[in-house]
């Protein structure tokens, strides 16, 4: 029984991959190369759109650790009264799926340009679409230090509010805070939604833009994105806490 | 000093609140809003719209495949999280596995529908190299642009993530539980159905719910496999967002709404369940 699963499951997750990796080898007839990777780098959109997603991607871990980060360590330490809120605004996301908040974004905001013009415009969708796993995963790290006790002896040793984040509460949330930025990071380079309706050239866009013509392409570059979701979760699991890894660019 | 203590925390938290309230929440009322507003006032219009056969169908295949691949998801997944958790089963293969369920439930999106063009599209791989040894997939009526490719696809990311999801509901199984049953004289089938089905229950009814949200807000996969041809929500609010087709945007408020009032509608019905379960299975 077990052997039939483990073998099946095994045919259905490692079939495709080996298909893909063949097929964007395929030169036509019965020739095998890397003409679909060489003609790949002369495109200029390839490194353009890899850029700017890796741009949205920091930007959008810049804002987590800017918003998400100080209101989450406040909540605990000042108002864990509030936490029922905070459960209840990174479950809005889920509730509320990315095609729809785009369709409400669009409908509420109609500029100013300088918003909307820009790929930046971007960074507050995907702040949203990283919100619940990055609050999960930072939940976890606040809930397995022992805040109020922490806070405590840290106070009647003299420090500061600033000194307890600083050297006390951070340092303790370095592992969950990478993992979230690292889930954060892949999730945000392959996503495509809000990408594709706001009509901005993201890698995901431009990936599926080349799809449209170039087969043995897009399967390069499907093979590629394989190899960055690998070594983001690579990282995510060297820190030891991989089981956060809940994300959604589907 | 004391104003500070007061004063930065609430204001970091106010700050967090307060972003997403405007963008967030208020598009959210924005959409319930547009969707009832036609050009003389309130309209039921835009809503009863959504019986149109166009829209109807649409919510039916989208409902149809999030049914499918959650239940394809929690079945495949939960076994497989079994095979690899159960006492007996070698280290290697628990981390390997855990360590690809990563991977694979994040490589979703537009790249996996090309691995699955490149394999099963009409002219992939798999299906050519089974042409030739006379199976025919699209002669027998498979397509990978179709409900059930779709399942197929979607599974990509459903069982990896429902084992990530359920493999700390299965970790938790007590050993001893099974002995008691076994020293009782329970065979394997009855320890299923008597312990270890009813104490899982409540975990596996919160991950097929998560299955079936990120199937059914799911766009990037099905865009790309079909370019919209096939009549799913996202991809249909996509069409009036995009002006592909001749409706207005209120119609796609509509469909948003509809969205959420089904995924709204979900976790109520599973709070619900769990609650009843939970009387079962609350420890005395």
């Amino acid at each position: 029984m077990t052997r039939i699963v483990l073998g099946c499951a095994f045919l259905y997750f490692f079939v495709p991959l080996v298909m893909t990796v063949a097929f964007s080898l395929w030169e036509g007839g019965s020739v095998y190369g890397f003409a679909a990777y060489r003609s790949l780098l002369h495109r200029p959109e390839l490194p353009t759109s890899l850029l700017l997603s890796v741009e949205l991607a920091v930007a959008t871990a810049a804002l987590l650790v800017t918003l998400l980060l100080p209101a989450m360590i406040f909540m605990n330490l000042y108002a864990p009264r509030l936490r029922p809120v905070f459960e209840f605004v990174a479950a809005l996301p889920f509730v509320v799926p990315a095609i729809a908040l785009v369709a409400g974004l669009s409908a509420l905001i109609e500029g100013p340009n300088w918003l909307i013009g820009t790929p930046f415009y971007l960074v507050i969708p995907y702040f949203f679409l990283a919100l619940p796993f990055a609050y999960r995963g930072l939940d976890v790290g606040l809930r397995s230090i022992d805040l109020p006790t922490l806070t405590e002896a840290a106070q009647s040793l003299g420090a500061d509010m600033g000194q307890i984040i600083r050297l006390v509460v951070l340092p303790n949330l370095r592992a969950s805070m990478i993992g979230a930025l690292l889930l954060t990071l892949a999730v945000v380079i392959g996503e495509f939604t809000f990408a594709n309706v706001l009509l901005f050239r993201t890698y995901a866009v431009f990936i599926n833009q080349i799809g449209q013509h170039e087969a043995t392409e897009a399967a390069a570059l499907s093979v590629f994105s394989f190899l960055i979701t690998w070594g983001a979760m690579l990282g995510v699991l060297l820190l030891g806490r991989g089981s956060a890894s809940l994300a959604g660019a589907r | 000093m004391t104003w500070r203590r007061l004063v930065v925390p609430y204001a970091f938290i106010g700050a967090f609140f307060l972003f997403s309230a405007a963008f967030m929440l208020a598009p959210t009322i924005m959409l319930a809003i547009q969707s009832v507003q036609g050009d003389g006032g309130f309209t039921l219009e835009y809503i009863a719209s959504l019986g149109e056969y166009r829209y109807r169908i649409a919510f039916e295949h989208s409902l149809v495949l999030s049914i499918a691949s959650a239940t394809v998801g929690v079945v495949a997944g939960g076994l497989i999280a079994y095979a690899v958790l159960k006492p007996g089963a070698p280290t290697w293969l628990r981390s390997g596995v855990t360590s690809f369920a990563a991977v694979a439930a994040n490589f979703a999106g537009v790249p996996l529908a090309f691995a699955f063009i490149a394999t099963l599209g009409s002219l992939g791989l798999l299906t050519t190299l089974l042409k030739q040894v006379g199976i025919d997939l699209y002669g027998l009526g498979f397509s990978l642009y179709s409900i059930s490719g779709l399942t197929l696809v979607y599974s990509y990311f459903q069982i990896p993530l429902m084992v990530i999801i359920i493999s700390p509901a299965i970790a938790a199984l007590k050993p001893s539980w099974r002995e008691a049953a076994e020293n009782l004289g329970a065979t394997d089938g009855q320890y299923w159905r008597l312990v270890g089905l009813p104490v899982l229950l409540p975990s596996l009814l919160s991950a097929w719910i998560l299955l079936f949200g990120s199937s059914f807000s799911a766009y990037a996969t099905a865009y790309a496999l079909t370019s919209g041809n096939i009549g799913l929500v996202t991809t249909e609010i996509s069409n009036v967002l995009s002006g592909n087709v001749m409706s207005s945007p209120q119609t796609g408020a509509a469909l948003s709404v509809g969205m959420i009032v089904v995924m709204v509608g979900v976790l109520l019905l599973s709070a619900t369940l769990a609650r009843r379960s939970a009387r079962w299975t609350a420890p005395r």
